[in-house]
């Protein structure tokens, strides 16, 4: 056993995942009359009952509205919600309380970005640099920015194992790239990409670099000032967390010089019909009444994540990652899509001429789930010249066992078509 | 919930070798489908002769149940005039989606109440019209394309 394999095994030996299974209530059901196999965590992670506990009790008992009234429950609801702001911080290692705005998801943190620091700073002719296998919430906000500025998008080609190198990304860098905007780990493929030297290389240039990291929170360690980026977007669901509530990690320097993305209440300090100046950081880019619980419910899925050995989760979804490799590259007529060496906890796979959709429904027969279609990434879809595939993705409560679950529904899968 | 009776031997056959899957030589109405959830797409054409259909044919890609259904409605509607495949339609519809359950007289479907079973499935519902409302957007000559959503 190799020094690093033995570190992974020990760490992995820190987490007991039947122990954490038993935190997920979701889990605990039948569908279809067969135990659920859930293996579809990269659309979204199941909820702990902290979660929904913390969830249920803001609804219950701190129901108020936040940073208005005197009255005690608003006090008790601010004080929460502004607790679950510390606690992002701390999570991605910001310097401070007031980089981080709560968001609707990463997809809200990203048009956030096109719309308020994109509209303000990029001119015609200015490009935007992102890479081939982009989810659509980090393609289609910069395609608008384009349109509205004259700005250019440029696509970073990756290789056939779903890779971007680092030779790649610099080929497409020129002296006009003001923002680079990437995957921290792909959703469709688990390509975790090489963001440490991208950043590097971008900043080189003088760009500005935003990372998309909806799927690498729950799997990669973050921390924003080890990687320099200047933007950071993730969604709470992904992490165990509520639906609809998400984050953005901006650099002071750059909120600071970002005209507010929405107006409406909590977002000003004074207002008047000739003049309103806007409130501080990050208050300015939160507009309205926020989900209040659904912030509070991040916090506590922050807790709940916190509350395990972060390197002995990813060790133990990576060796589940490899175990379901090898079992999935041994059942006749399956090919894997995206077989990077640095990948994490997706395997999306084609299997003889069987379409995903009849794959997707068969074993959801058989009570598992994952997901089928284009994930959101047609592009992706395109380098490898099929519609749709079918994708299993991991979370911290899964097994081999689960993984055995798929495989024995995949049989059936070729029982019927032959 | 049963398999097979989604996973009828008819579907499964025509999912495997779809019929009529070529172009006619001579078309007159041509429509395009796509199921922006699952990516399927279809390109539909047909001759149209007076109100009747003389011949029909598709390409694409899809699912067992799309491809199936396509394959088995290009069966059904050759030679039938404009209105009987407009209450074939909305009869196969009733039969995937209907509350009720599906209509009394099945049998006059034919081939294509094979596909009741399909109603078990509500995800797969859209799988299983794509070609009709393909058809249906060929037969009013709309323009642009026919989607499931």
């Amino acid at each position: 056993m190799t020094e690093i394999s033995l570190m992974a095994s020990s760490s992995a030996a820190l987490f007991d995942v039947h122990r954490a299974r038993e935190d997920f209530p979701a889990l605990h059901q039948e569908v279809h009359g067969k135990p659920l196999v859930y293996l579809d965590s990269a659309a979204t992670a199941l909820k702990p009952q902290s979660v929904i506990d913390a969830v249920v009790d803001v609804y219950a008992r701190d129901c108020a509205n936040i940073h208005r009234a005197v009255h005690l429950l608003s006090q008790r609801a601010t004080a929460r919600y502004e607790d679950a702001r510390e606690k992002v911080r701390s999570f991605v290692n910001a310097a401070k309380k007031s980089e981080v705005v709560f968001t609707r998801g990463t997809t809200e943190a990203i048009n956030l970005v096109a719309q308020s620091w994109g509209r303000s700073y990029l001119r015609e002719g200015d490009e935007i640099l992102i890479a081939e296998l982009e989810h659509h919430s980090n393609i289609v906000p910069w395609q608008i920015l384009c349109q509205q500025t004259g700005a250019k998008l440029v696509v970073v080609p990756m290789t056939d194992r779903g890779e971007v190198s680092s030779e790649a990304f610099e080929k497409q860098l020129s002296g006009r790239t003001r923002l680079v905007a990437l995957a921290h780990v792909s959703n469709a493929l688990g390509t975790v990409l090489p963001v440490t030297n991208l950043i590097r290389l971008a900043h080189d240039r003088g760009a500005v670099v935003l990372l998309d990291g909806a799927q690498a929170v729950s799997h990669v360690d973050v921390d924003v000032q080890a990687l320099d980026c200047d933007f950071y977007a993730f969604s709470g669901h992904k992490l165990y967390g509520p639906t609809g509530i998400g984050a953005l990690y901006g650099k002071e320097r750059l909120l600071d010089g970002m005209p507010p993305y929405q107006g409406g209440g909590d977002m000003i300090r004074s207002v008047t019909f000739e003049e309103t100046i806007y409130n501080d950081l990050p208050y300015k880019f939160e507009a309205g009444t926020p989900n209040i619980a659904g912030a509070i419910g991040l916090g506590a899925a922050i807790d709940y994540f916190e509350s395990f050995d972060a390197q002995a989760v990813h060790a133990h979804e990576t060796a589940v990652l490899r175990y379901a490799t090898d079992a999935l590259g041994s059942v006749p007529g399956v090919r894997l899509i995206g077989t990077a060496p640095a990948k994490v906890a997706v395997l999306s796979f084609l299997m003889d001429s069987v379409h995903p959709h009849d794959i997707g429904t068969i074993v959801d027969s058989e009570g598992v789930a994952i997901r089928t279609g284009h994930h959101c990434a047609q592009p992706v879809m395109e380098h490898f010249g099929v519609a749709a595939t079918a994708r299993a993705s991991l979370g911290m409560y899964n097994t081999t066992e689960d993984i055995d679950a798929l495989v024995s529904a995949l049989c059936q899968v070729r029982e019927l078509f032959g | 919930m049963d398999l097979r009776e989604l996973y009828q031997e008819v579907i499964l056959d025509h999912g495997k070798n779809p019929r009529n899957h070529r172009f006619p030589a001579h078309y007159n109405r041509e429509g395009r489908g796509y199921n922006p959830l699952c990516g399927d797409k279809i390109t539909l054409r047909l001759q149209l002769d007076g109100e009747r259909i003389t011949d029909v044919g598709f390409m694409g890609q899809g699912c067992a149940i799309s491809q199936a259904s396509c394959s088995t409605m290009t069966e059904a509607i050759k030679g039938k005039s404009v209105a009987e495949v407009e209450q074939m339609f909305s009869k196969f519809h009733t039969m995937l989606t209907s509350d009720e359950g599906p209509a009394e007289d099945l049998d006059s479907l034919g081939k294509l109440a094979v596909f009741a079973g399909v109603r078990e499935f509500p995800m797969r519902v859209k799988c299983a019209t794509l070609g009709w409302h393909t058809l249906n957007q060929a037969l009013k000559h709309e323009n642009g394309e026919a989607t499931t959503e």
